[in-house]
């Protein structure tokens, strides 16, 4: 894709200097904090009631105060949503993190290939593994049913880790070429002058210089997979599935425990918000690049 | 050509398991799809008839799958334009530097860092009508009490649960969850620009308006249409927030092809759903193929 589409990964532009204020500007400017204050407050009430909820006891269950803080704080609906999602969190870390890895770890020497070697029809190839990551997954689903059973694959993690490294190569892909392309030629082609050939090039050369690269395809594998409801809906189930599932059988049904759920949501929700907290200009740079994968 | 494949061939082989696996879980399963699409395997028995495109004809003439398809263009056009509004409102006001501004982006992006399923559970409380309380009565909950609460009573309604517009209130927590990255797309398209074409036109005498309106918004159209094409893929695949908001799948009035696709799977009617798989490719493809065509041709410039 072009960089007017999706701009390189990792580049945050810097602000410009601020221009001298007239007695109007400044009237705007409290206009603009209003507005952007309001909206912080909108966003932000989801938020709030997720956590005033998730400490609530029977006792607050009331709607009239659904919205006001809890008359007292219990952590009933906490130790329950533990208690269920916990088996279900290690089964997903051990599920995401492999696949992350190796999934960057292909995307990463594709990239490379794709961003050097003009082979014959190679922007072709790229736009097909490029079409890999807008096909609605439906549209598979039912052999890929099929095909894992085939493979013998068990369902539960093992059949999720597989599809998360294999749907996750054309984001990988993506990113990687993106990054490599801003590498400069003439670092290849003295490393090609010391006779070193493609794959010395790769490893000694282009891996040592790939770590922003890893950092935004890592956090953005990590955050898809931890994420994903759609394929753990059909190759998992309670017992063996990872959290998205878990959290949609503890919250689904029609008698639901709130305070239960929302705690459950907020605990499934914190690797990611974690990620994001911490590494958030890796992870804006991850979505420029890669948020065309639903 | 020994030399040719020489400087091919590590490369080809660096390749290679990505598009082999590509060609299998990609290609491949699209092509048995659509066969499995065309066959009358409707049970669990296992039965491979050809029966062409009967399917296909048998959905676009079913009121159910009409609905879903109505259904689903609502909620792409509500989706599109809320994410649109929002994410150019904001990145507009942020693109000047301003106090806090990294503040103001953190948090409206931060819900794009949770999974649908989890902001489901707090949207599905706040997007319902009634609960009931103690003693057993009715009473309004969620967003319609804070709607009254503070005066805004008439806004209050019965969100999903309306077969027309039901499928507009999904759209809202879609429209929370992804205008910050709209926002994040506009406001790198906006850093893009350089600052010489606005000294430039200040130059010419432009007001700050006419400086926006003729010379930095025509400039943002490529990021636009980058934000359309995304948001609106994004939409024809929504399924995950939809099953969290809304418990029971066979809910009439939030049906879009997504969630069908899943309910006649879960009834063992996989050819309907194989077809119904193949209609989202198509709709999807619509949208996404002449935008990478249009991408690659302008790379090669």
């Amino acid at each position: 894709m072009t960089t007017a589409t999706v701009p390189p990964p990792v580049e945050v532009a810097k602000p410009r200097p601020p221009a001298p204020r007239t007695g109007r500007q400044r009237m705007n400017r409290t206009l603009k904090y209003a507005i952007l204050l309001l909206f912080v407050f909108v966003v932000l009430i989801p938020a709030y009631v997720l956590f005033i909820t998730s400490f609530k006891g029977p006792s607050d269950a009331d709607p009239s105060t659904a919205w006001l803080l809890p008359t007292t704080w219990e952590t009933a609906g906490w130790e329950k949503a533990w208690d269920t999602l916990a088996p279900a969190l290690g089964r997903t870390f051990a599920m995401v993190i492999p696949a992350s890895i190796i999934s960057a770890f292909l995307g990463s020497m594709n990239g490379f290939v794709l961003s050097r070697w003009r082979f014959p029809y190679a922007n072709v190839v790229f736009t097909l593994i490029l079409f890999g990551m807008f096909i609605p997954y439906q549209a598979v689903m039912i052999p890929l049913t099929q095909l894992m059973q085939g493979l013998g694959v068990p369902n539960g993690i093992p059949s999720l880790l597989v599809l998360h490294i294999v749907y996750g190569l054309p984001i990988c892909t993506l990113i990687f070429r993106n990054y490599y392309e801003s590498v400069p030629n003439e670092l290849i082609e003295a490393a090609r002058m010391d006779g070193a050939g493609l794959l010395r090039t790769y490893a000694s050369v282009i891996l040592p210089i790939s770590t922003p690269g890893f950092v935004v395809v890592l956090i953005w594998q990590f955050t898809s997979a931890w994420n994903d409801y759609l394929f753990a809906a059909f190759f998992s189930s309670g017992s063996n599935g990872p959290v998205t599932i878990a959290l949609s059988f503890l919250a689904g049904g029609q008698l639901t425990d709130y305070a239960a759920s929302m705690a459950g949501a907020l605990i499934a929700s914190l690797p990611t918000l974690l990620v994001y907290i911490i590494l958030g200009k890796y992870f804006v740079g991850g979505l420029m690049s890669g948020s065309v994968k639903g | 050509m020994f030399k040719k494949v020489k400087t091919w061939g590590p490369a080809l082989a660096l390749i290679s398991p990505t598009l082999i696996l590509l060609a299998v879980f990609v290609y491949a399963l699209i092509a048995e799809n659509v066969r499995i699409s065309m066959t009358n395997q409707h049970t669990a028995r296992p039965s491979s008839d050809f029966v062409g495109l009967e399917n296909y004809f048998r959905l676009f003439g079913d009121a159910d799958f009409q609905h879903a398809l109505r259904n689903l263009l609502l909620l792409t056009v509500v989706f599109l334009a809320g994410t649109l509004i929002f994410g150019f409102l904001w990145a507009w006001i942020l693109e000047r530097p301003a106090f806090g501004e990294g503040f103001f982006r953190s948090v409206y992006l931060f819900p794009m860092a949770v999974s649908f399923i989890a902001s489901g559970v707090v949207w599905r409380w706040l997007l319902s009508s009634l609960q009931t309380d103690q003693s057993g009565g009715e009473r309004t909950t969620g967003l319609n009490r804070l709607l009254d609460s503070v005066g805004l009573g008439f806004l209050q309604n019965s969100w999903w649960s309306d077969p027309n517009w039901g499928i507009a209130a999904i759209a809202v927590p879609a429209i929370w969850q992804l205008s910050g990255y709209v926002m994040a797309l506009f406001l790198a398209g906006f850093r893009g620009i350089p600052e010489e074409l606005r000294e430039a036109a200040r130059i010419d005498g432009c007001s700050e308006w006419k400086l926006y309106r003729h010379v930095i918004f025509p400039q943002l159209s490529p990021v636009m249409l980058s934000a359309v094409i995304i948001i609106g893929h994004m939409s024809l695949k929504l399924f995950d927030l939809i099953r969290a908001i809304v418990p029971d799948a066979n809910t009439y009035d939030i049906q879009v092809p997504a969630t069908m696709m899943w309910v006649k799977y879960i009834g063992s009617d996989y050819a309907d759903s194989a077809a119904i798989g193949t209609i989202m490719l198509v709709l999807v493809a619509l949208v996404v193929v002449p935008y990478l065509v249009y991408t690659s041709r302008q790379e090669k410039r």
